[in-house]
């Protein structure tokens, strides 16, 4: 069984319906709910909940607390390469941008990670576009070889890959993966990708599933909000998420909230997500998923992200830039998107700490992992 | 000669069958359930097993339970 | 009202003109359960049936009963009768050489109950193993209520030997529906090991006490992507409401009916216990109020919108 075959018990047109017939009654029981299942998640998504917005922040606060503490954990990005034979109509990486491309070699990467490591960072995030010729999973393997002695856990935002690709990258040290569905909606889906690997929907759909398979610790969903209507966007992804709990069990699920930002290709949001839907969207996220990590990165703003600490994020990125090698260098090479907070981790830890929290810089450690028996 | 049944030794013909051994203590076939030290017997094969001396069978069947 | 059907393997339901507006059908707004567990269809109009399914088999009775320490096999049956129960226990005894009883098995008919034996006796993986097998060498279908309980006092299930067990088994071609204590952990490894369902203890064998491990349960019940029987301790058909409202797919009952003073008045009480909670289940309960400290306000910055 995949998340393809669940997925398809659930269509569009009927959690749309669903959705619009949410009634107050309905959101007052999911507040109430010890319990939140996906029929209390669609009134929570619904714009019958908007009013009680401030009762779902405050329950989502108070769940976040309950089993994160005061936790915010901290992780940076870094971008390995930018190169990529996809068609994404709103990414800057865009094969058909013309723009300074840029791979990493090994002595780069470690370089940046050092630096990376000396700012404080236990936990990064690897990033490459799709390009098989400049970057495939040999390469992912030697650069983790690298920079694995400085870094407590490594999680890779890349190409989808095949069970035997996730299971390599996760002997490797991998121990987390990021992986957007971008849109659960199949036709714009095929109308924003229209070229490359990635135009396969099926399977990135299934991808998770494939790194659930191959034994990966943490597996990190997300839809880019502002391409699929939001709250059908919000349901799936809340589906998929618990559908990912359920079934590779012995692994925790995150979601990211990734929101369209202006980027080189000049791409407009289809659908744009206000600030309440998205506060919207992480609370009722987090009152359906008590035990995910909650991630939001350096796409939005300072003041946003301060305001949405408390409210139930648990995992952010910090001291962030998306250009290939940007931590150590000028680069010419251009940004994925545009960043809005570009605060150093030294601010970032005052920050934290002035909103009564703690910020986490290491917080698992692979070393444990008795990776000789896998 | 003797043979092992139910944990008690019970004294029965040469030659005899699981089948033979059946009707012998009044039970039905399609009741019980047979293993043949320690191998479970198929019901297809209790007219051709044949017994030997020494051999411990456990003759069971279906009782009351939660 | 509009129709809505939960989400099913069973698409031929949706095909069945599921869309008709004209058709009134309860909205079975907490079954959205996409391992599916239950069967939602239509026959003709207006009929709506809510069937537990366990290894693709379905079944309308959600009351599975044990025919074991009944006073005779009249009772047993008559309680059996009553409880419209369609899934029922047996155990395996070394026959009775001397003494030969009459056959228990006459009084259940076969064409109405699916004969579910179990290995109670077992001590260990083995032993279970051993009864699960001869069962199946008897005649019985190749379904199996693993029990391996080595504690004589509170009659226990071990973890260890019924994972191990399970295991065996359902590589061996059964189906494997393992009595556990209500550990959550315990019942996510049974599942991935392929057992067909779980079968949690409300209490220990025989105490009658009801749900005590309520939390647990509820737990695996959240977790779960098989159906959950809960069994053993159930003494009052308000027990088997209360496990019904939580959600569980199934209840397992035995002592209480056997010790009833009318066993077959018992077994239909606990038949309308297990269809009210499951009602109410599916109704959608009301909750009751979390509520959530007050503290400063939390969406303040949000400027209206």
């Amino acid at each position: 069984m995949t998340f393809s075959d669940v997925i398809a018990q659930y269509p569009r047109e009927e959690i749309l319906e669903q959705i619009l017939a949410a009634t107050p009654a309905q959101v007052e029981r999911a507040l109430g709910s010890e319990r939140v299942d996906l029929q209390d998640f669609i009134a929570l998504i619904s714009p019958t909940a908007r009013p009680y917005l401030e009762q779902m922040a405050q329950r989502s606060h108070q769940i976040t607390r309950q089993r994160f503490g005061n936790n915010i954990y901290l992780y940076t990005p870094m971008y390995l390469s930018n190169e990529c034979s996809n068609g994404c109509k709103y990414c800057g990486f865009n094969a058909s941008n013309k723009i300074p491309r840029a791979t990493l070699s090994m002595e780069e990467i470690e370089k940046e990670a050092r630096i990376i490591h000396d700012y404080g960072f236990r936990h990064i995030l690897l990033l490459t576009g799709e390009a098989a010729k400049f970057a495939d999973n040999k390469y992912l393997v030697e650069a983790i070889e690298r920079i694995k002695p400085l870094f407590s856990s490594i999680s890779i935002e890349v190409y989808p890959m095949d069970t035997a690709g996730y299971t390599q990258v996760v002997e490797a040290g991998v121990d987390g993966l990021t992986l957007y569905q971008e849109t659960y909606n199949p036709e714009l889906y095929a109308d924003l990708h229209p070229y490359g690997k990635k135009s396969d929907y099926r399977y990135r759909l299934e991808a998770p599933d494939r790194a659930g398979k191959a034994g990966m610790r943490r597996i990190g969903i997300g839809s880019l909000l502002g391409l699929g209507d939001f709250m059908r966007e919000a349901f799936y992804t809340g589906l998929h998420a618990q559908y990912l709990a359920k079934h590779y069990w012995r692994s925790q699920v995150s979601v990211s909230f990734p929101r369209i930002r202006p980027a080189d290709g000049g791409f407009a949001p289809l659908d744009i997500v206000s600030d309440a839907q998205l506060v919207q969207m992480v609370c009722a996220m987090r009152l359906l998923l008590p035990d995910a990590g909650l991630y939001l990165s350096t796409r939005e703003s300072a003041t946003l992200r301060d305001n949405l600490m408390p409210l139930g994020i648990t995992h952010m990125s910090a001291g962030s830039c998306t250009a290939p090698g940007g931590h150590g260098k000028e680069v010419e090479s251009t940004q994925q998107f545009a960043i809005n907070d570009d605060r150093t981790p030294e601010g970032m830890n005052a920050i934290i700490r002035a909103k009564g929290l703690e910020a986490v810089w290491k917080d698992w450690d692979s070393a444990f992992l008795n990776r000789d028996a896998m | 000669m003797q043979i092992t049944l139910n944990g008690k030794t019970h004294e029965i013909d040469s030659d005899c069958t699981i089948a033979g051994l059946i009707q012998m203590l009044n039970l039905k076939a399609e009741q019980v359930a047979v293993e043949h030290n320690r191998n479970i017997v198929m019901r297809t094969e209790f007219d051709s097993c044949v017994l030997n001396e020494g051999d411990r069978i456990e003759i069971v069947n279906f009782v009351g339970g939660g | 009202m509009a129709v809505r059907l939960s989400p099913s393997v069973a698409t031929d339901a949706l095909s069945m003109g599921a869309t008709d507006p004209d058709r009134e059908c309860i909205f079975p707004s907490k079954k959205i359960k996409h391992d599916v567990t239950s069967d939602v269809f239509m026959q003709g109009k207006a009929i709506f049936m809510d069937n537990l399914v366990i290894a693709g088999r379905s079944f309308r009775s959600r009351l599975m009963v044990g025919t074991g320490k009944f006073s005779s096999n009249a009772a047993m049956a008559a309680a059996l009768d009553a409880s419209g129960s369609e899934i029922v226990t047996v155990a395996l005894r070394r026959v009775d050489i001397d003494n030969p009883e009459d056959d228990m098995l006459s009084h259940i008919d076969p064409k109405r109950h699916l004969l579910l034996p179990n290995t109670s006796g077992a001590r260990d993986a083995d032993e279970a193993v051993r009864l699960a097998r001869l069962a199946r060498a008897a005649g019985c279908e190749p379904w199996v209520k693993l029990e391996v309980t080595p504690d004589p006092y509170y009659l226990l299930p071990d973890p260890i030997e019924t994972l191990k067990a399970a295991e065996i088994l359902v590589k061996d071609g059964f189906v494997v529906l393992p009595y556990i204590n209500a550990d959550p952990v315990l019942a996510k490894h049974l599942q991935e090991a392929g057992t067909a369902t779980v079968m949690p203890l409300g209490a220990p064998i025989g105490t009658n006490k009801g749900i005590r491990t309520r939390d647990n349960i509820a737990i695996i019940i959240e977790q779960a992507i098989v159906p959950v029987v809960v069994d053993a301790g159930l003494g009052a058909p308000s027990h088997a409401a209360e496990a019904m409202e939580m959600g569980a797919d199934a209840v397992l009952v035995n002592t209480a009916l056997a010790v009833a003073v009318d066993p077959a008045a018992m077994a239909a009480a606990f038949a309308k216990g297990v269809e009210a909670g499951r009602e109410g289940f599916l109704a959608g309960l009301g909750t009751q109020q979390q509520r959530a400290h007050a503290s400063s306000p939390l969406t303040g910055f949000l400027r209206d919108e």
